[in-house]
Order: C-alpha cells, then structure tokens, then sequence
C-alpha cells in the first residue's frame, strides 16, 4: 500500500492538521472559553444584540437569495434560450462581473451609490434632488451588492435545469394550443424547480457566510454574522462567542447542504 | 419554434440586470481620474495622479509583488498534492472514496468565516513552535491559500480523470507498467490541460483572496487585496479606482477573447 501513502494521504493529513484539527479545537473552545458549559450558546440564543446581528442576517440574505434568484431566472432564460447575438452579449455581461474582484466590485458600488458618487450627481444635475441621498452604510447596499455578487452563482444551476429540459414537452404543450404564458406557469417553470431550489439553497449558503460586502458597503451600521464574528476576534476579543457562532452557522449551513444533496441524490436516481 | 424564445418582457428585464451588473464596472472609471484625495468625480480636472500612485507607491507594487509569490507557490502545491491524491483514487480505487474525497472538499462549502476562524487559530498556534509558517508571515498565507484552493484544484482534476479512457491505462497495466510509469508516463501527460486549468483556477482564487487573508494577516504580509481592504476601510484612497479599472479592463479582454475564440471554434466545427 505504499502507492496509498505517496498519493492520498499527504492532502488528508495536510487538511486533517490545518483543518480538521483546529476546527476541533474551536469546537472545544466554544465550550470552555471563558465559562466551560453551554454558557457561550446561552448568550447567543438571550443576547438581544446578538439576536437582532442573527435576525438581520437571515432577513438579508432571505431578500438577496429571492432578489439574485429572481433576476437569475430571467437572465438565464436569454443566455439559454435567446437568439445566437443575445446569448454572446448575456454570456458577456454575466462572466466579466464573476471574474471581478470582490473588492473591486464593492468599491464600484461605494462609487456608484455614495454621497458624492454617480448617482447621486446625476440626480442632483437632474434636478431631481436638492441634497445626496445617502444610499451606503445601510442594509439597502449590502443588498445590492451582495444581489449583485451572488447572481452569477444563481445563474449556473438555472442554466444546467433549462438546459436539461426536453423540448419535445414544449413542443407538444404549444401543438395542444397552449399560449405562451400558459406554457410558461404550467410547463416550463415547473420542469426546472429543481435548478431553482438548487439555486436558492447554494445562493443562501453563500450569502450567510459572506462577509466583505456587508463589512464595506454596511460601513459598520449594519453588521452581519460573519462580521461580529471578525469583530469578536479582532476588537473585543471573545473566543469563545466566537467559536460557538462559528459552530451554529457551521451547524446550519452543513443541514443546508445535506438537504440538497439529498434532494439532488433523489433526481439523479 | 420562435414561439418559444424568449419574449419582449423578459428581454427588457434581462437589459436592466445586465446593467446592473455592469453598473459598478464602469462607475470606477470616472472616479478614478479624480483629482482629489478622496472619493469623487472629476470636476472639469482629470488627473492620472491614482494610476501613477500604483507605479510609484512601494505599497502597492509590494503587494502586488506578494500576491504573485503566494499565488504561484499555494497554486503549485494545491495542483501537485490535488494531482496526487485524485490520481491515487483513479488508480487504486481505495475504500471510503466519497467519504475521502467529501473530506477534502470542506474548505469549498464551509463558511468563509468559519475557515478564516480556522485557520487564524491554527496560525496562531503554530506561530508559538516556528517563525517560517506562523500568523502575518508568507509561508503562513501559503498554507491558508493552499487549504482553500486545493478543493478547486481536486474538481478539476477529477473531472478531466473522468473523461480520460481507463483502457489506456489496463493496456499499460497489462505491459507490466508500475505505479510510476503509469502514473508519469499514461495518466499526467493525457490529464495535462487539465492539470494547467486547476492552475490557472487556483491562482485566480489566490490572487483574489481576501477572507482568509484577512484573518492570517496583519502588517508584514500584505497581499494586493489585504492592500486594498486597507484602502478602503478608513477613508476610501481613489487609487483603489484606478487599480479596479486596470483590473477590469485586463478581465474584460480575456472574457472576450475567449468568447471570441470559442465562437470561431463552433464555427468551424459546424
């Protein structure tokens, strides 16, 4: 077996040291840092600070997933099913933004929405309002940049479900004389729910996690999970609350990810 | 069948989101000729001050210089262990294969935050046993980038394994070749675009790192998005605009170089 020891093992042990292992230790010191116990997970759970940074998260990330995957929906449906130009120009306009810098594009954003940026310039030189609407360091560009992050991922799913769809079934709705909105709602949409729960779950799991758009365009108003995570670390040191925050998104984003393999594993069968 | 295109309605959608998507990439370009220190649109005054900055500041070059090191190094290692390992599954067909490979997949579907935790722990346990891979030094961001990459890396060389022909390799088995020929003389070189695509993928996601970077790093090691993040934390330097621009216009020609080389592809092939 020493083929085995050569070839496999040395990336198991490089994540089970670097990985695994921390991971583990992380665990234990949601338990025992500073009180040993559930003390850690209590305060999570009571804390009406920490309540409302988890309450804000979810609701968030909820509109980012309906928003990305709504928009998602109607952009694939082009790059798959539009004429030949269309399609180029859609493949265009979703991969250039995928390729782009996280950083980059947060910071087109804080030029685009801030005090002194485009918008509000064009607004102002349009009459349209007298003094800068304030459009960052609030939940409103979080959503936005996070919608904007996250639709290319939406996108990918979407277009797998449109593409594995069988023709013929269109085809013979519109021979038996169904309108096109008809074969939309009852054929089409129907025939890729899959792709789009599958969309919405790895946009979600993405979303919760996420952490530089809310830490840049939330400018400290609006922090998020990840973010009081970063600050638990690095301001007011609390390893312990920490760690067990880690430890419940770990929890929940892992339940996410074996409903859909699951749900996945049930289609492919 | 042009019935069933798609119609008027979701095309004026679809051009509202590909603008929207397209917004930010070009509200930086104005901004980066600002002439002022901070963020704004040039008022009359177009300066080229933020591009210069780029060439001049040591920061940024530094960072830049950094960036390409831990992305070439972590890409390297994460390619050869991926190689290994997946060519260890191939060939050996060892048990517990899903459960193996689910395992080194992690870093691809955990939370950001939570790898960053990790591995900030980690890093800041091994800091107290050497100096070489330890918090805030290069061989510590190496092995963070490596951790989070090496995921990728086994996808793709997984998936061009998949396509290659198992014969191939009976047929060299079957000559009496060992591990080694097999491996160096059959699997690698039909695998070896594949092998230059999980590269190329990993020095991508190197290079664009900033979760984990984050967490692993301080003052010493600097990568050019930790540069940036800097950049925009305090007071947002306009710099950062015109690094963006450079960015974009570099992704922007590859996107459609490529896009441009697949169209004359199907052309000829159909």
């Amino acid at each position: 077996m020493r083929p085995f020891l050569v070839l496999i093992c040395p990336v198991l042990l490089l994540l089970g040291l670097s990985y695994l292992l921390p991971f583990l230790g992380i665990m234990r010191l949601s338990f025992t840092d500073p009180v040993p116990g559930l003390a850690q997970y209590r305060t999570v759970a009571e804390d009406p600070l920490i309540l409302s940074v988890i309450w804000r998260t979810l609701r968030i990330c909820a509109i980012v997933t309906a928003v990305s995957v709504a928009a998602a929906y109607v952009v694939t449906l082009l790059w798959v099913r539009g004429r030949p130009l269309t399609r180029s120009i859609v493949e265009l306009c979703i991969m250039i933004p995928f390729w782009i810098s996280v950083l980059s594009r947060a910071f087109g954003w804080l030029s685009f929405l801030s005090n002194r940026g485009l918008l509000n310039t064009w607004l102002k030189d349009a009459g349209l309002i007298e003094t800068s609407l304030q459009m960052t360091r609030n939940e409103f560009a979080i959503i936005v940049g996070m919608s904007h992050y996250l639709i290319p991922f939406a996108v990918f799913p979407l277009a797998t479900a449109m593409r594995n769809l069988d023709e013929r079934t269109l085809i013979a709705a519109e021979g038996m004389g169904a309108s096109r909105l008809r074969i939309f709602w009852q054929v089409f949409l129907p025939m890729t729910a899959s792709g789009i729960l599958g969309a919405t779950l790895l946009v979600f799991v993405f979303s919760v996690g996420f952490f530089v758009t809310p830490a840049l365009l939330g400018g400290g108003q609006s922090v998020m999970v990840a973010e009081l995570i970063y600050l638990w670390i690095f301001q007011t040191p609390k390893w312990g609350l920490a760690a067990a925050m880690s430890v419940i998104l770990m929890l929940g984003v892992g339940s996410i990810l074996v409903l859909l393999m699951r749900r996945y594993g049930r289609i492919a069968q | 069948m042009t019935m069933l295109r798609p119609g008027r309605l979701a095309t004026l959608i679809t051009g509202l989101v590909a603008l929207f998507l397209l917004m930010p990439l070009i509200a930086v370009v104005p901004v980066s000729f600002t002439s002022r220190r901070y963020l704004s649109l040039p008022d009359g005054n177009w300066s080229l001050r933020h591009y210069r900055a780029l060439f001049e500041d040591p920061a940024w070059l530094d960072s830049f210089l950094t960036s390409v090191k831990v992305g070439t190094a972590a890409s390297l290692i994460a390619v050869v262990l991926a190689t290994a390992f997946c060519c260890g599954l191939w060939m050996l067909r060892p048990r517990f294969r899903g459960l193996m490979t689910g395992f080194v997949l992690l870093p691809m579907v955990t939370p950001p935050v939570v790898s960053s935790l990790t591995l900030y722990f980690f890093l800041t346990r091994l800091t107290q046993w050497n100096g070489i891979i330890a918090y805030d030094t290069l061989g510590g961001v190496i092995l963070a980038h490596v951790v989070m990459i090496v995921p990728y890396a086994v996808v793709v060389v997984m998936v061009s394994l998949s396509q290659l022909d198992r014969r191939i390799d009976l047929a060299a088995q079957s000559m009496g070749a060992g591990v080694a020929t097999r491996l160096f003389g059959v699997i690698l070189p039909n695998i070896r675009f594949g092998l230059i695509g999980a590269f190329f993928l990993c020095f991508l996601l190197s290079w664009d790192e900033i979760g984990v970077t984050l967490f692993v790093t301080s003052v010493n090691t600097v990568t050019l998005p930790r540069q940036m993040w800097m950049g925009l934390r305090d007071n947002v330097d306009p710099a950062i605009a015109a690094l963006s621009v450079v960015l974009i216009a570099v992704v922007t020609l590859v996107v459609i170089a490529r896009a441009l080389i697949q169209h004359r592809k199907s052309r000829r092939g159909t």
